[in-house]
């Protein structure tokens, strides 16, 4: 049987964003999140604009890292409850095309949303106006990577009853990487410092993560699924 | 011909039988090695000109740090000999690596912060090292968690493998950029000079502790993994008869 290795991608893609549009409801909360516990930060430590732009770079990434690690969860979730799941295991097709698909949509609907929303959070938090351009671009490569790595760990619990805060203890060793680099960019961009070489460091691992992380996916889900 | 130890691996029976032989003498060997370098270590290496005694907690605290990183790669080298070969052994050794790792893991941390507060004034500071040693801990609870997650032994075996081989994969990723990271930030209250190369006279005792923890961490895994393959296989004839061996013959 012949198969084009691309077979699965833009059905799975098409669908998933279906089923996020119908369910807008659930796709808003890690973007309300986001924007909820950066209230917090100037209540918790100090209103002082001055003491909030020397933070607020961290800050907007360690949250974007929380919501996504939120939404992440229910990546495969509803797939494997309804048995979808099943059926995209047992069809002839490669398993990491389709996968990849769910993931785009993923990003698609929180990575993205939670890219646009940053300069609001950027503005609250005083960051410094140098620091607004590699927070766009570093947060929408970051975060891909972010869906793309939790991928993983939501394959690897999708079967588990409480998986989510399993999750989040498997990925978020891995999440480090990214929120180095992220948070790099924007300060080095703040400092005056060309920004570029951490954003292109984000750019590979987003390079190696598109490449691997599907497969690694693929290879938990057969696992998981099956019990 | 020359692949049958492999595949005699392949029955835990085989392997509890040749370990009951063997591990009397390791364990024996491994005692002798920490001791007599713990003895040389402390007692007669001679103090560090500047840091005085305090510096003798190397002595555990490297090879321990040694292993606790060498101790992932085991336990993922496990898992994917398991995930191969199928083989029902490794993936005992690889559960069994896990909680040690995590130990060692934790002895370099605890004991770096006890060497921490009489040189650097602190028990702890986010140097780049400490900051790689505590996600590492991570990743090993990660693997940990995963596994007494699922019910299914077959599934927390494979779970965990691939778990594993992710982790193996990110770990230079995350040494690199945790380096990146602190040289970005290094304090400028806290020097680190690269290390002077040390006199023989304290190098080869740490050589000797750091044998001893190979030893010790065969020991310790041989002994875990034991333990496992009598609590997955108690059902199977030869565990019943190992633990109660009048039953059989009653019955």
């Amino acid at each position: 049987m012949a198969q084009s290795i691309n077979s699965g991608f833009t059905p799975w893609l098409k669908r998933d964003l279906l089923l996020a549009y119908r369910r807008r409801g659930e796709v808003a909360s890690p973007l309300v999140f986001f924007v909820m516990v950066s209230t917090l930060i100037p209540l918790g430590l100090t209103p002082e604009s001055a003491q909030l732009a020397e933070i607020a770079a961290g800050m907007i990434w360690v949250m974007a890292l929380l919501a996504t690690l939120l939404s992440v969860d229910g990546l495969f979730a509803s797939d494997y409850q309804d048995g979808s799941l099943e059926q995209l295991l047992i069809s002839p097709q490669l398993l990491p095309m389709p996968l990849l698909g769910k993931i785009t949509a993923h990003w698609l609907t929180t990575g993205l949303p939670l890219t646009l929303v940053s300069p609001l959070l950027g503005l609250m938090l005083s960051l410094p106006a140098a620091g607004y351009l590699p927070m766009l671009c570093s947060l929408a490569l970051g975060t891909a990577c972010l869906s793309l790595t939790g991928a993983v760990g939501a394959a690897l619990t999708v079967s588990l009853r409480k998986g989510g805060l399993l999750l989040s203890l498997l990925v978020m060793p891995m999440y480090m990487p990214v929120i180095i680099f992220g948070s790099a960019t924007i300060s080095y961009a703040i400092d005056g410092l060309n920004w570029l070489p951490p954003l292109a460091i984000l750019g590979a691992l987003f390079a190696a993560s598109v490449a691997l992380c599907p497969l690694a996916a693929a290879g938990a889900l057969r696992i998981t699924s099956a019990n | 011909m020359s692949w049958q130890w492999f595949h005699r691996l392949g029955s835990p029976r085989w392997f509890y039988q040749t370990s009951t032989r063997w591990l009397p003498l390791l364990a024996l060997i491994a005692a002798a090695v920490l001791v007599s370098g713990l003895v040389w270590g402390l007692a007669f290496a001679p103090a560090d000109a500047k840091q005085g005694n305090s510096f003798r907690i190397i002595y555990i605290h490297v090879p321990a740090s040694f292993l606790a990183l060498a101790g992932y790669y085991i336990m993922a080298i496990a898992g994917a000999v398991g995930l191969i070969w199928k083989m029902k052994l490794s993936y005992m050794v690889m559960k069994s690596a896990a909680p040690i790792g995590a130990a060692l893991t934790f002895i370099a941390l605890f004991t770096g912060a006890i060497w921490g507060k009489p040189t650097w004034g602190a028990y702890w500071v986010w140097d780049a090292r400490i900051t790689s040693m505590l996600i590492l801990l991570f990743l090993y609870l990660g693997v940990m968690a995963l596994q007494y997650a699922y019910h299914s032994i077959d599934a927390a075996s494979k779970a965990g493998a691939i778990l594993a081989l992710v982790g193996t994969v990110n770990i230079p990723i995350i040494y690199k950029s945790v380096d990146w990271w602190y040289t970005l930030h290094q304090p400028a209250t806290i020097k680190f000079t690269s290390a002077p190369s040390m006199h023989i006279d304290m190098f080869l005792p740490l050589l000797v502790m750091i044998v001893g923890f190979y030893l010790f961490y065969a020991v310790a895994l041989i002994l875990h993994t034991r333990s496992e393959i009598l609590r997955r296989e108690r059902k199977t004839a030869w565990v019943r008869e190992l633990v109660q061996p009048n039953v059989g013959e009653k019955a």
